[in-house]
């Protein structure tokens, strides 16, 4: 293996006191971060391993002896060339989540090439063409939840429009000890299984929660307001970089220094709201693509979005909060100066209930709309599955529910953060750089997600991948707007691959640039694509569960005279 | 210097963001903002007579998002942005999908043919199980006590399955009161129910018919698991049996569950001491305590009671139609 250490990842390693002697140099709390490989010919080993959190020992799959895997440092310009050996007992696969790169190097067993069968190596080999934060997991099966993921750094080519004296990936993510298996079926018995935070009868009494009358039209409904998350605390450790918060991970800095934080979340089911108390967080990346900077105070990052951001800390440690956004957990990790501070970690903030916005009757505030603003609870349950609201729909048992309002939510900050001042939205975020394809669209297309939880079906349009008989298929070069709506009463992540696209929020010639963007629930989300690469190319909901149970589609970029 | 750098960043032209909030129609006529586009240009899927009736409301897509930010004169000229006069996208038809075979000219059909297979069947398929015993339980009453059970187990996919149910009751000290078995293809028939049909075989003392089964069982609003068949006996005769209960959460562990049961026939029927219309109705309320959702210990109480001709054939019998009971038992699933 010929790794290229540059200055940044000299200073990954600069920090890594030893603390924990009996741990290896890359399991080390402080600092060490993840060890990093680059260059022109880099290999990557995918195999079992066992991974310490907190104290205990959990089977875990891990790149070169690490969970996460090691960081894949590349720099824009150059050709990557990564040999991947599989060392499991079954197939297996790295994506490179975001890249643009020729189909067949994307990674996804069935579409882009065969898979990598147990033993066997296969050879990624692209142009690097872009810049910034991203990562790399496994898209075989359910490997991904047992760490199988990684984060992927590009250096640009020119100037780095946002310096900073000091750098942190920071990848969180989520771990069971529950085999990914057993998770699924779980949820395929019960989907509410892991949800310890329902409504009661103790908490009506004490006067938590909604009230009697809205308790009884929500269940007319047969929706549960507190289900946030499929997959919960109640199995779940939160991870950074794989350590789990009494681990306590925890970054070095020197006062005065700009520290980059590259944030990836790596997780297979949680939506994480990140903060740091006391530290304002300022916006420079968001998917990897520049964006002119955002200061917040907290942000919301769902399942296989990334952002940058960039932090000037005091003489002080601080906590890094991600809060699972169900607060049923959280990774926690400390900035500090030297190793062995900490600052306090604030408790678990109370679990957001999900509103009548949540379930796709957002407009219905608005009278303006021309609807009837209120409505019985029994003419709100025919509503709720409505199929002519939706003619692309199929009527099938994949379909809980339609929303009957569905409303453009991009400029709010996402489940439980309604209330919290300076929260990130999709709204505050531009490009840096004016987008490369301006034009208009010339066609546009809805996609609905629609899901199931009381069967724990997920699917796009109702057709499950299984079901599904012709691929969503798009002329090489043409310009489409889409529309995502939710019909459901969760925030789903879609990722599309091989592509970027660009959200239609209002901001022009600089759209904010995005592989994953978060639908939130009842929410519709609107975004011009340009689809340049050719190829099969997955495109799918990235909550693990979610794809696994059907929530996914080919799409299909043809020249025109072939299509 | 870096300092400097990210200063100049913040003072670039940042475009106001559009406010999230829809256009009412009187911001709209004082010229604060512009009405979404009528959503869709084709034939609203709301059938007139349906409209009619108040199940939907015309123009049912979701609007456009507003139309791109301010955009003044000068930035566009700049070609920083474009006016905002931008038309909505057409709706143009999707080309004709190809098949999905682009890695076939990399790798080979062959090579992709294995691998696409399970690519498809993986993200959706799949069976799973679940065996449920809903109710292991000893029954407490005046003199007999007695067990039950209740249990039903599935297996397949989301949308056929194979079912098993199985319930029974005896004494402790007197004989097998009786007990049967149903096997049922069910089949998803949407959201929240599945048609279940199949064959039921009786066992115990006394005669034990076999039935064709024809039932419905699922959520219903307000979160109420509700059963329900009809039986159609190997001699012509047709029964039924309903079944709702409840699960209400007192904390996230403790569960009350009321739970009642009705079984009816359509005509006596001698040999198994049943008259015609309602038989029996049962009722529960039981407390349950999950130490793990799979694993949960109950106690409660269980009222069964005879009715109709079904009840003096009882007394005639010297049984009592009332049979109330305490009961303890255990729920238990995987």
């Amino acid at each position: 293996m010929s790794a290229r250490l540059d200055r940044r990842s000299l200073l990954f390693a600069g920090g890594a006191a030893a603390l924990f002697p009996w741990l290896p140099a890359w399991a080390q709390p402080v600092s060490a971060g993840l060890p990093a490989v680059g260059g022109d010919d880099i290999r990557l080993t995918i195999a079992r391993q066992m991974l310490h959190v907190d104290g205990k020992m959990r089977h875990a799959i891990g790149i070169n002896g690490t969970v996460p895997g090691p960081l894949v440092r590349l720099k824009e310009g150059q050709t990557a060339r990564i040999h991947v050996t599989n060392e499991l007992d079954e197939d297996s696969s790295i994506h490179w989540h975001g890249l643009i790169l020729p189909f067949q190097m994307d990674g996804v067993p069935g579409l882009s090439f065969p898979g990598i069968a147990p033993g066997k190596t296969f050879t990624y080999e692209f142009p690097v063409r872009q810049a910034g934060t991203y990562w790399y997991h496994s898209h075989s099966g359910l490997q991904e939840q047992l760490g199988h993921y990684g984060p992927l750094v590009i250096d640009p080519a020119g100037d780095d429009p946002a310096p900073h004296d000091r750098e942190h990936v920071v990848v969180l993510s989520d771990f069971s000890a529950l085999h990914p298996h057993v998770i699924f079926k779980k949820l395929k018995q019960m989907g509410g299984y892991f949800n310890r935070q329902k409504q009661t009868l103790a908490d009506l009494l004490s006067g938590e929660g909604q009230p009697l009358g809205e308790r009884a039209a929500w269940g007319a409904m047969r929706m549960d307001p507190t289900d946030i998350s499929d997959v919960t605390g109640s199995t779940y450790s939160y991870l950074v970089n794989g350590h789990g918060p009494a681990d306590n991970w925890t970054a070095l800095f020197a006062p005065g220094e700009r520290v980059r934080l590259r944030f990836v979340n790596a997780s297979a089911m949680t939506t994480f709201n990140v903060r740091i108390p006391g530290l304002k967080m300022t916006v420079v990346q968001a998917d990897g693509q520049d964006v002119r900077p955002v200061p917040v105070d907290e942000l919301q990052i769902a399942v296989a979005e990334t952002y940058d951001v960039i932090v000037s800390p005091e003489d002080r440690a601080y906590t890094l909060v991600g809060e699972s956004v169900d607060r049923s957990g959280m990774a926690r990790a400390t900035l500090a100066p030297r190793a062995g501070m900490a600052a306090p970690v604030p408790p678990l903030r109370p679990r957001p209930l999900a509103t009548m916005k949540d379930m796709g009757m957002g407009g219905m505030d608005h009278g303006a709309m021309g609807h009837a603003p209120s409505e019985g609870g029994a003419k709100m349950d025919h509503r709720m599955r409505d199929l002519s609201l939706a003619p692309t729909v199929a009527d099938t048992p994949t379909v809980q529910s339609i929303s009957p309002m569905p409303m453009d939510r991009t400029g709010e900050p996402g489940q439980g953060l309604e209330d919290v001042p300076g929260a990130l939205t999709y709204r505050d975020l531009a490009a840096l750089h004016r987008n490369p394809d301006t034009r208009a669209p010339t066609r546009r297309m809805h996609i609905h997600l629609t899901g199931n939880m009381e069967r724990y079906m997920w699917a796009f349009d109702g057709v499950k991948l299984n079901e599904v008989k012709e691929p969503i298929p798009f002329t090489q070069g043409e310009r489409v707007r889409v529309t995502l709506v939710n019909d459901t009463m969760m925030a789903h992540p879609i990722h599309l691959h091989g592509h970027f696209f660009e959200l239609v929020t209002g901001k022009g010639d600089h759209a904010p640039r995005k592989h994953t963007v978060n639908v939130q629930p009842g929410g519709t989300v609107t975004f011009d694509l340009t689809a340049d690469a050719y190829g099969d190319w997955a495109f799918h909901c990235h909550l693990l569960y979610h794809m696994h149970a059907g929530m996914m589609q080919v799409v299909t970029v043809r020249p025109e005279e072939a299509a | 210097m870096s300092l400097l750098a990210i200063a100049l960043l913040a003072a670039q032209p940042q475009e106001p963001a559009m406010p999230a909030q829809s256009c009412s129609p009187e911001h709209a006529a004082m010229g604060h903002c512009s009405m979404p586009a009528p959503a869709e240009p084709a034939p609203p899927p709301c059938p007139p007579e349906h409209a009619a009736m108040g199940h939907c409301t015309a123009a049912p897509m979701p609007p456009d998002p507003p139309p791109s930010s301010p955009c003044p004169p000068e930035h566009a000229a700049m070609g920083h942005c474009k006016p905002a006069s931008e038309p909505p996208a057409p709706e143009t038809p999707a080309p004709p999908a190809p098949r999905v075979d682009a890695a076939d000219a990399v790798f080979g059909a062959e090579a992709m043919a294995a691998s696409r297979r399970r690519l498809y069947a993986e993200h959706g398929g799949g069976t799973f199980s679940q065996i449920m015993v809903d109710r292991a339980e000893w029954r407490v009453r005046d003199g007999r006590d007695g067990y039950a059970w209740d249990a039903e187990g599935w297996f397949g996919g989301d949308i056929d399955r194979l079912t098993i149910k199985s319930e029974g009751e005896g004494d402790r000290d007197g004989p097998f009161e009786g007990g049967e078995v149903q096997a049922l293809w069910s089949h998803a028939i949407g959201p929240y129910f599945n048609a279940q049909t199949g064959v039921r075989q009786d066992f115990g003392p006394g005669p034990s018919p076999t039935y064709a089964v024809l039932g419905v069982e699922g959520l219903a609003p307000y979160w109420f698991e509700v059963e329900g068949a009809l039986f159609l006996s190997d001699k012509g005769d047709v029964s039924g049996r309903a079944e709702a209960s409840y699960d209400q959460r007192i904390t996230q562990r403790l569960i009350l569950q009321p739970r009642v049961e009705a079984n009816f026939a359509f005509q006596a029927v001698p040999e198994l001491a049943t008259g015609s219309g309602f038989t029996a109705i049962e009722a529960g309320l039981r407390l349950r305590y999950e130490i793990a959702r799979e694993f949960a210990p109950y106690v409660g109480v269980a009222w069964e009671r005879k009715l109709g001709d079904t009840a003096r054939i009882a007394r005639a019998g010297g049984d009592d139609p009332s049979r109330p009971a305490f009961v303890a038992g255990l729920r238990v699933w995987f």
